[in-house]
């Protein structure tokens, strides 16, 4: 008997044990989620839910979307906006083609793949009018355009963030041959290394890391004197990137989800404009939602994203036929290192949209928002080391 | 026995030499960055050691100042210490649910195993099978199959996506570990509960039960490092906000600007994995009179 009452013992206070640990869990667990979820400003009324799926985790690249939830844009048009995170492995026009969410955030040449491979989905407003992809390199490696990347250690992050890259060298009579292709990682740290001749860097990110961290050599942080940048823009490979995408078969056959389109599209342009007027401010909005960059990177990356942004041709979201139709050639045309092209077919008519964005431009009009801000200048944003 | 009758002294000697092997570690670190070349250590073109540029290997007192630092340069920013240490709560209370599954999964089939044979021949190449497929590189499909489901007031969660992945590979060691043991008994053993007419319940309390504990044992212990494991590279996948793996990805771009900042969650994991292994030798301690003859599975 005394066996078994032992056995016994043991056993519960294994459970017990246990029993503390998940108590422990399920605190954790409650608090991460509900985090992530934007503050709501108060049941007032119907408000339709809406979630918006971005391409990576809360930072400024995203500010016009976080202030729109923050200054109660969202809220004003009748919307309950929930924004989504992404993370490295998830593809925001996948999650939005399942209909896990209402709109996503994604860059155009990585959805113009998804749509050949049957994703129903349609570019409703095309945010970033120029692209931020630039490829950069230390001055003493005498690299300026993309002709000089001829055998040169040239770094990608691959996953769809390449093709400009090959398009400007393809440009240029560059094989992908001709190049050391370099696998590059999240951080900077090759480039800064000297592995990589010619780093990938988005103008609102990786050139900002470049430019927080100390050059030994002089003890002072690195300079944009010191570097040259090839500006995809100005060697005429850019392509579209961070566009609002919806789902196209809901868009042809739901007037509410239609409807909603026009809504959701016009409080996020009056979210970008509160960005171009009160960088600092939307900048802190992003912080307070999460973002652990720096105080100084958070602000240069809201003010880089501004100007891709900011002045706008024909107004924020119109998507530009020409620009369309070059990225969509560029996606047909070239080829990376295996051969592959993006697409091999021009997409179909659902692939991007005006309509939408369009009623929501002369609306905000009529309302007296400046959707071109033909006067907009970016702010001087001084970068401390590390970003901080 | 050997764990209850150990003296204080020899107990004493362990801790020392476990700390000791931290120091060694430390020393190594700071050597091979004083004495190693620059580029590091190349055959061909191959890197085999690391550079040693403060950008590769920071200084440790640069790594542990940085903890003591705020996060950034916010007004209301916490220090790293606290982000971290609650970002490994986090973790550490997903793979916990993950463990506890995933034990409860591999006991359960390692029963049901040993009860019927037939069962062991049908399930056991799959649960071996289970585990070639990469279940952590799916991670949002799994967050995407899980977004699915809602029943009733049950939504859900994307932490209990990286659970279940968690628990996925945990499950495995703890069933073969398990089967194992629960078949350990010797033949004579068994005969005997036979003679005394103990039926299959009581033959597995009063035999099979406690023989498993030395197999089981070391099976927990690797359950809980593929807990720890799973969640933590779960997270970077699909970013979950409030673990190691979210600020892992975070902290990553300011590897250049910032050095000691993305060691700061690594650390993190390190000590989401000690807890973890301590809790699993805590259950050592409280099962240690059925450790006779412990087998490393």
């Amino acid at each position: 008997m005394k066996h078994s009452t032992q056995w016994l013992g043991s056993l519960g206070a294994t459970v017990a044990v246990t029993a503390l640990v998940l108590t422990g869990c399920s605190a954790g667990g409650g608090t991460g989620t509900s985090s992530a979820e934007p503050a709501n400003g108060g049941g007032g009324g119907e408000l339709t839910p809406v979630t918006l799926q971005l391409q990576w985790v809360a930072q400024a690249q995203f500010a016009g979307y976080y202030a729109a939830v923050d200054q109660g844009f969202y809220e004003d048009e009748g919307l309950d906006v929930t924004i989504a995170e992404g993370g490295p492995d998830i593809v925001p026009q996948d999650v939005l083609a399942s209909g896990d969410v209402d709109y996503a955030i994604s860059w155009v040449p990585k959805v113009l793949g998804s749509i050949e491979q049957g994703a129903n989905i349609t570019d409703v407003a095309q945010i970033f009018e120029r692209s931020a992809t630039t490829q950069i390199s230390f001055k003493n490696k005498n690299i300026s355009s993309s002709a000089d990347l001829k055998g040169k250690n040239v770094g990608s992050w691959g996953f769809g963030n390449e093709w400009e890259l090959f398009a400007g060298m393809q440009k240029s009579g560059i094989e992908v041959g001709d190049i050391n292709l370099v696998q590059q990682a999240f951080d900077m740290t090759g480039f800064l290394s000297g592995d990589i001749d010619a780093a990938q860097a988005m103008t609102y990110n990786e050139y900002a890391q470049v430019l927080e961290t100390v050059n030994p050599d002089t003890g002072k942080l690195y300079q944009p004197e010191e570097l040259n940048v090839i500006d995809w823009n100005d060697e005429g490979t850019a392509m579209l990137q961070d566009a609002i995408w919806a789902n196209s078969d809901r868009l042809a056959s739901d007037k509410d989800y239609a409807d909603t389109t026009v809504k959701f599209i016009k409080a996020s342009i009056r979210g970008w404009s509160f960005a171009a007027a009160n960088p600092q401010e939307a900048a802190d909005i992003v912080t307070a939602n999460g973002s652990t960059l720096g105080q100084s990177h958070q602000l240069w990356m809201t003010n880089e994203v501004n100007k891709l942004i900011w002045p706008s041709t024909n107004g924020v979201g119109l998507i530009d036929e020409d620009a369309w139709a070059n990225t969509v050639e560029i996606a047909k045309n070239t080829k990376n290192e295996t051969g592959a092209t993006i697409i091999s077919n021009d997409p179909p008519d659902t692939a991007y949209s005006n309509e939408y964005v369009q009623k929501a431009l002369d609306e905000l009009t009529d309302e007296g928002v400046d959707v071109k801000g033909a006067d907009y200048e970016p702010v001087e944003v001084t970068l401390n080391e590390g970003g901080n | 026995m050997r764990a209850r009758s150990e003296p204080a002294a020899a107990l004493w000697r362990r801790v020392v030499v476990g700390a000791m092997g931290v120091v060694v570690l430390a020393l190594v670190w700071e050597l091979y960055k004083l004495l190693g070349p620059a580029d590091g250590v190349l055959v061909g073109t191959t890197t085999v050691l690391p550079r040693t540029t403060d950008l590769a290997m920071p200084h440790l007192w640069v790594m542990g100042g940085r903890v003591l630092e705020p996060v950034n340069g916010a007004s209301a920013a916490l220090p790293m210490w606290l982000v971290v240490l609650q970002a490994s709560l986090f973790t550490l209370g997903i793979a916990a649910v993950g463990w506890l599954v995933g034990v409860a999964v591999g006991l359960a089939l390692a029963l049901v195993m040993q009860r019927f044979r037939a069962a062991e021949s049908a399930i056991l190449p799959w649960i071996i099978l289970s585990q070639t497929v990469p279940l952590i590189a799916i991670a949002p499909l799994v967050r995407r199959w899980g977004a699915q489901i809602h029943l009733g007031e049950f939504t859900w969660e994307n932490w209990m996506s990286v659970a279940l992945i968690a628990s996925y590979l945990a499950f495995f060691p703890v069933s073969v570990g398990a089967l194992r043991g629960l078949s350990s008994p010797d033949a004579n053993h068994v005969d005997l509960m036979r003679c005394y007419a103990a039926g299959w319940w009581k033959t597995l309390w009063r035999l099979r039960l406690p023989a498993s504990v030395g197999y089981l044992l070391p099976a927990l212990g690797l359950a809980a490092a593929s807990a720890v494991i799973g969640t933590v590279v779960a997270e970077v996948s699909i970013a979950l906000r409030g673990g190691i793996g979210r600020l892992i990805v975070e902290y990553a771009g300011a590897a250049g600007g910032d050095p000691g900042k993305p060691w700061a969650p690594i650390f993190g994991s390190v000590l989401v994995g000690l807890v973890a292994a301590g809790f699993v030798g805590l259950i050592g301690v409280v099962l240690r009179r059925f450790r006779r003859g412990e087998v490393a599975v």
